[in-house]
C-alpha cells in the first residue's frame, strides 16, 4: 500500500520548497516538488530604469547574492551594445569567484553535512582516533588531539543543557548515517571552522563591493569601485593585497578542509553514486571570460549542452530553444496552459487552484508549484556544478579533466558514478576547488593593469539614455554557484518592458510539464529508499544535492500601475 | 596606559564569569571585547559592562524562532556575517535558536513540532525574529509553510512573543515585495501583527552588528532599546548617512564626482551627483560599516540606494538620478521631526551651504537641477 507524505519545509535551503513523495516497498514511487511562496519582482520591474535592475534583481536571492546583478547588468549591456572594461572583467570575475567558493563551502558544511554527519555520534569519538584520521587525510594545521577534544567538550556543554537549538528534533541515530564517530567529531570541527572562515574570505566583496550580502557596486557597462594606486579611496596595492591574502585562505581552506572532507565522507556513502540521478540532461552558460573580446568562445567553464548522460557530445547552447510551461505551475498563459513560450515572449498571470491554507495536502493532479517548468528543446534539464563540470570535463577542459580524474580515482568509481546524489555532491567540490584555485590569476592580472596605468572601470559611452535605441532587448548569462541563470531583458523608450528570468533552481526544482515530464527533483527522488518515513532523511539528501534556492526560483512580470510613476512626479 | 585601560576593564567583570567563559572555549580577551564592543555601539557607560557580561552568562539563553517568509534570505546570510559575537558564538552560547529554516537539522513536523514545543514552553518569553514580508492578498496563498500561511503563522509566533524584532526593510516595511504595484499585497510585520511588540531594523539586508546589538540590549535590559516613529532603534537610525559620511567634507567643498571612475571619483569625492540618497537616508552605515567594518557603499564608490528607508524602491529610485531639493534642515533634524515626509516622496534635503556648494561645481548631469533655498 503506497503511502504520501509531505516534507515541508525542506529545510537548510534558501526559500521555501515543499516535497510530497509516494513510498512503497521502501522506495519512492512517484514525487512532487512545489515551492510555497511568490513575490513578483519582474512586475515589479516592469516600466523602471534598466541601470537600476541590477538592485532589484539581486534581491532575488540573499545567498546565492550577487548573481542576479550579473546576469542583469549582462542583459541590459547586450541590449545595448556594451563593452566593458578589462578591469570591470576582472573584478567580476574576482567577485563572482569568490562567491561560488563561498558558498558552496557554506552548502556542504552547513546545509548538507548533517544528513551525512551524525553530530550526536560525535559526542563518542575518541579525540585521539580523530586526530590521526585528519592527520592521515590532510596538512591542515588544526588536527592535535587537544583541539579535537576541546572541540568535543564544547559540544557536550552544548548537549548538557538539554537545550538543542537548530540541533533539535533531528535524524540523529538514523540507520543511513555510516560515519564513524571519528569522522563526525572531525565533521564538526570543521562545521564550526567553516563557520568562521566564510565571514572572512566573504570580505572580498565589501573591499571590491562595499558589502555582503547584496553588494553594492555593479553598473551597466562596468563597476562602480574605482582603481587608482595613488588614491586611499580607491582599490590599490594595499587593498589588493588584502584580497591576495583572502584568496590564498580560501584556496587553502579548500585544498586542505573542504576536499579532504569531501572524499572521506564519501567513501563511506558510496551506494548513493547509484541514487538520484534524475533526468541525465545537463546544461551549462559557461562562465568567467578568459579574455575581454565580450564573446562567449573563450570562457573558463565552458557553455554546452549535454543530452541523454552522452559525454561524448558537448551540443551548442542556443537560448532560443528554451521555454517555460505552466502546465502544472500556478499561472495561466494567454494562449493556453499546453505551449511553452519563449522568456521574450513569457508572460505570467497567477492562477493559484491549490487548496486554501492550512491544508494537509496539495491536489498533484493539477496545478501545484510556483515555479513554472523551464525545458530546452521541450526536454527538462538538470543545470548547477554537475552540469557545469560536465561540460567541461566533456570539453576537455584541462583543469575539470585532472580534478574529476583524481577524484573519481580516489573514491574507486568511473565516470557515471557522477550521474547522481553523490556525484552532485562531489562535483560541487570539485567546482570549488577549480574556482579557488582561478580566482588569484584574475587578481594578478587585475595588478597587472593597475601597474600599467590602465584605471578604467566604468565605460560611460551609453550611460545617459538618450543615447540609446528605441527599443533593445538582450539575454545576460551567469554561471550561478547553483548553475545557469539567464535574465532577457526588452528595453522601450529607456525604460524596461519587460523582464523574465529564468534562474537555477526554476531548472531543478520545476514541476511537470504538458507532456508529464518530470523537473531534475522529481526524476531524481524517483527509486530512492526511505528507510523510515517519519524520517525522510534519504529525500534531504538527493534534495539537498542540488542546493535548492527558492525565492530565486519564483517570478512573475504582466502590467503595473502608474503608481511609481505618480510618486516619482514630485 | 593601555595595560591600566585593560585591568580596568577586566575587573568590572567578575572573574569566574570569565573563567567559566574559559572553559566553553572563548577567551577572556574575546569575551571583554565583545562586552566592550557592545557597550559602545549601545551608548552605554563602560560600567554596564559588568551587567552585559552577567545578562549573557549562563543557560538563561533566550529562546528564539526566526521566521522567514517573502525574504530572500538576505538577513540571515547578514547574522552569519555577524562578528561581535559571531555566529557561532550566537548559536551556540547566547541564543536558543530553536527554530530558523536555513540553518535547522529538522525539518518537515520534526521543524514545525520544534516551533510549537518552544512556543508552548516559553509563551510570552521568547523572542521571534522575522525575515521578509507577509503577503495578504488572496488568503495568503503567496507564501505558505508547513502548509499554512505566513500570516497566520506570523500572527500566531509574533503574537505569543515577549518581543519581535522584523529584521530587513521586508519585515520593516515591506520591502521589495510591497513595491509598486505590490502584486502579493505585502506587508510588514507591525502591519499584520498590530498588537505585537515590534521593533524595526530595515536595511538591505540589515547590518548583523546592528542585530547582535539589539539582542544584547534586551538581554541586559529585559526590553528592546528605544526606537523613533518608524519604530527603529535610535542607536543605529538616529542620524543621517549624510550627516557622518566619510565623504561629508567634499560635499561641504564643493568637490563631486562628475562620473564612476573618473579624477574625483578615484579620490573619493562626494557621490551626490552619481546619485547617492545618503542626504535622506537615515542609518549608521558609515559608523559601523559592513563585514567586520571592512566598507560601505559610499566607501566602495557607489552611492547610497536608501535601503533602510520605508518603501526605498519607490521613493529612491531611479538610483543614479540625484536627488531633487527641497526646503533643508540641519544636521540636528532627526527622521521623527522630519516626519513620514520624505516616505511620501516630498523628498529630500540639503542645508543651504550644501546647496551652494552643490551649485558651485555647476551641474551639467541629467534634467533635475538642484534649486537654491534662500
Amino acid at each position: 500500500m503506497a503511502k504520501k507524505i509531505a516534507v515541508d519545509p525542506i529545510t537548510r535551503i534558501e526559500g521555501h520548497l515543499r516535497i510530497e513523495a509516494q513510498i512503497e516497498g521502501g522506495r519512492i514511487q512517484n514525487a512532487w516538488s512545489s515551492s510555497t511562496a511568490f513575490r513578483g519582482i519582474e512586475t515589479i520591474l516592469k516600466g523602471r530604469d534598466p541601470r537600476d535592475a541590477h538592485h532589484f534583481t539581486q534581491r532575488f536571492c540573499g545567498v546565492c547574492t550577487t548573481v542576479h546583478s550579473m546576469a542583469s547588468i549582462r542583459a541590459v549591456e547586450d541590449a545595448l551594445k556594451i563593452k566593458i572594461p578589462d578591469n570591470a572583467r576582472l573584478i567580476r570575475n574576482l567577485i563572482m569567484g569568490i562567491q561560488n567558493v563561498q558558498d558552496h563551502v557554506i552548502h556542504f558544511y552547513h546545509l548538507h553535512a548533517l544528513d551525512w554527519v551524525d553530530i550526536v555520534s560525535a559526542l563518542s569519538a575518541d579525540p585521539k582516533k580523530t586526530a590521526q584520521l585528519a592527520q592521515s587525510i590532510s596538512d591542515w594545521p588544526m588536527s592535535s588531539v587537544k583541539y579535537f577534544k576541546g572541540i568535543q567538550d564544547r559540544v557536550k556543554a552544548f548537549v548538557g543543557t538539554g537545550r538543542l537549538g537548530p540541533f533539535a528534533n533531528a535524524y540523529w541515530g538514523h540507520s543511513a548515517y555510516k560515519l564513524p564517530a571519528e569522522a563526525n567529531l572531525m565533521a564538526v570541527a570543521h562545521y564550526l571552522e567553516a563557520l568562521e572562515w566564510q565571514k572572512d574570505v566573504i570580505k572580498i566583496h565589501a573591499i571590491l563591493g562595499s558589502k555582503n550580502p547584496h553588494p553594492q557596486t555593479f553598473l551597466v557597462g562596468g563597476m562602480a569601485i574605482p582603481v587608482d594606486p595613488d588614491s586611499q579611496n580607491a582599490l590599490n596595492a594595499d587593498k589588493i593585497a588584502l584580497i591576495g591574502k583572502l584568496l590564498k585562505k580560501a584556496r587553502r581552506f579548500v585544498e586542505q578542509v573542504y576536499i579532504p572532507d569531501l572524499l572521506a565522507v564519501a567513501s563511506f556513502y558510496k551506494d548513493w553514486a547509484g541514487i538520484g540521478g534524475g533526468v541525465g540532461n545537463y546544461l551549462s552558460y559557461g562562465d568567467f571570460p578568459m579574455d575581454n573580446s565580450g564573446g562567449t568562445d573563450n570562457l573558463y567553464f565552458q557553455r554546452g549542452v549535454i543530452m541523454g548522460k552522452d559525454l561524448a557530445n558537448v551540443l551548442e547552447m542556443d537560448e532560443k530553444k528554451i521555454t517555460e510551461s505552466v502546465t502544472n505551475s500556478w499561472y495561466s498563459y494567454s494562449g493556453g496552459d499546453d505551449k511553452g513560450k519563449h522568456p521574450y515572449d513569457g508572460e505570467t498571470t497567477p492562477n493559484y487552484t491549490g487548496p486554501k491554507p492550512p491544508y494537509e495536502f496539495l491536489d498533484t493532479d493539477g496545478k501545484y508549484s510556483w515555479v513554472k517548468s523551464p525545458r530546452y528543446m521541450d526536454q527538462p534539464m538538470e543545470v548547477g556544478p554537475l552540469a557545469r563540470v560536465l561540460v567541461a570535463y566533456a570539453s576537455g577542459n584541462e583543469d575539470a579533466k585532472a580534478i574529476v580524474g583524481h577524484v573519481l580515482k580516489t573514491l574507486g568509481v568511473g565516470p557515471a558514478a557522477l550521474f547522481s546524489t553523490l556525484g552532485r555532491t562531489a562535483a560541487r567540490g570539485i567546482d570549488c576547488l577549480m574556482l579557488a584555485q582561478k580566482n588569484e590569476l584574475w587578481l594578478n592580472q587585475l595588478a597587472d593593469n593597475m601597474g600599467r596605468g590602465i584605471l578604467e572601470v566604468h565605460n560611460a559611452e551609453k550611460w545617459d539614455p538618450s543615447t540609446w535605441p528605441k527599443e533593445a532587448q538582450g539575454f545576460g548569462y551567469h554561471e550561478a554557484p547553483r548553475g545557469a541563470l539567464g535574465h532577457w531583458v526588452r528595453i522601450e523608450n529607456g525604460a524596461i518592458a519587460n523582464f523574465q528570468a529564468v534562474v537555477p533552481s526554476t531548472w531543478n526544482a520545476g514541476p511537470r510539464d504538458a507532456a508529464g515530464q518530470m523537473g531534475p527533483y522529481e526524476s531524481a527522488l524517483i527509486g530512492t529508499p526511505i528507510a523510515n518515513e517519519e524520517q525522510p532523511l534519504e529525500i534531504l539528501r538527493t534534495i539537498h544535492s542540488f542546493d535548492p534556492c527558492l525565492a530565486c526560483a519564483v517570478h512573475l512580470f504582466d502590467g503595473r500601475g502608474n503608481e511609481i510613476i505618480k510618486v516619482r512626479a514630485l | 596606559m593601555a595595560k591600566e585601560e585593560k585591568q580596568t576593564q577586566e575587573g568590572m567583570i567578575p572573574e569566574d564569569i570569565l573563567q567559566r567563559w574559559e572553559t566553553r572555549g572563548v577567551s577572556r580577551r574575546d569575551f571583554m571585547k565583545f562586552c566592550s564592543v557592545m557597550t559602545a555601539t549601545l551608548a552605554l557607560p563602560v560600567t554596564m559592562m559588568s551587567k552585559i557580561a552577567e545578562a549573557v552568562e549562563g543557560d538563561n539563553r533566550p529562546p528564539v524562532l526566526w521566521m522567514e517568509f517573502q525574504g530572500c534570505t538576505g538577513d540571515s546570510e547578514a547574522f552569519l556575517r555577524a562578528n561581535q559575537p559571531t555566529a557561532t558564538e550566537l548559536i551556540l552560547d547566547y541564543l536558543s535558536i530553536d527554530y530558523h529554516e536555513t540553518i535547522m537539522a529538522a525539518a518537515g513536523h520534526q521543524a514545525e513540532a520544534a516551533k510549537r514545543q518552544t512556543m508552548e514552553k516559553y509563551k510570552g518569553k521568547y523572542i521571534a525574529i522575522v525575515e521578509g514580508a507577509i503577503p495578504t492578498a488572496e488568503g495568503g496563498i503567496y507564501c505558505t509553510v508547513g502548509g499554512d500561511s505566513a500570516l497566520n503563522i506570523a500572527r500566531e509566533v509574533c503574537g505569543n512573543a515577549a518581543a519581535t524584532i522584523a529584521v530587513g526593510s521586508c519585515a520593516s516595511f515591506g520591502g521589495i515585495p510591497a513595491a509598486a504595484p505590490n502584486p502579493t499585497g505585502a506587508i510588514s510585520v507591525s502591519e499584520a501583527v498590530p498588537g505585537a511588540t515590534v521593533m524595526n531594523l530595515p536595511g538591505c539586508p540589515l547590518n548583523a552588528t546592528n542585530l547582535t546589538a539589539a539582542i544584547v540590549h534586551f538581554l541586559t535590559f529585559g526590553r528592546l532599546p528605544a526606537t523613533d516613529s518608524l519604530g527603529r532603534p535610535k542607536f543605529a537610525y538616529g542620524k543621517r548617512i549624510h550627516d557622518n559620511c566619510e565623504r561629508r567634507a567634499h560635499f561641504d567643498a564643493g568637490q563631486y564626482a562628475e562620473a564612476f571612475g573618473d579624477a574625483g571619483h578615484r579620490q573619493g569625492w562626494c557621490l551626490y551627483k552619481l546619485g547617492c540618497k545618503g542626504p535622506e537616508t537615515f542609518h549608521n552605515c558609515p559608523t559601523v560599516r559592513y563585514n567586520e567594518g571592512t566598507s560601505w557603499p559610499v566607501q566602495s564608490g557607489h552611492g547610497c540606494i536608501g535601503c533602510s528607508e520605508p518603501q526605498f524602491w519607490d521613493t529612491m529610485s531611479p538610483f543614479y538620478k540625484r536627488l531633487p531639493n527641497v526646503p533643508g534642515f540641519g544636521v540636528e533634524a532627526t527622521a521623527d521631526k522630519i516626519g513620514l515626509g520624505i516616505a511620501a516622496a516630498t523628498a529630500v534635503a540639503f542645508g543651504a551651504h550644501g546647496v551652494a556648494s552643490a551649485l558651485r561645481k555647476g551641474d551639467d548631469m541629467e534634467s533635475d537641477q538642484v534649486i537654491k533655498e534662500d
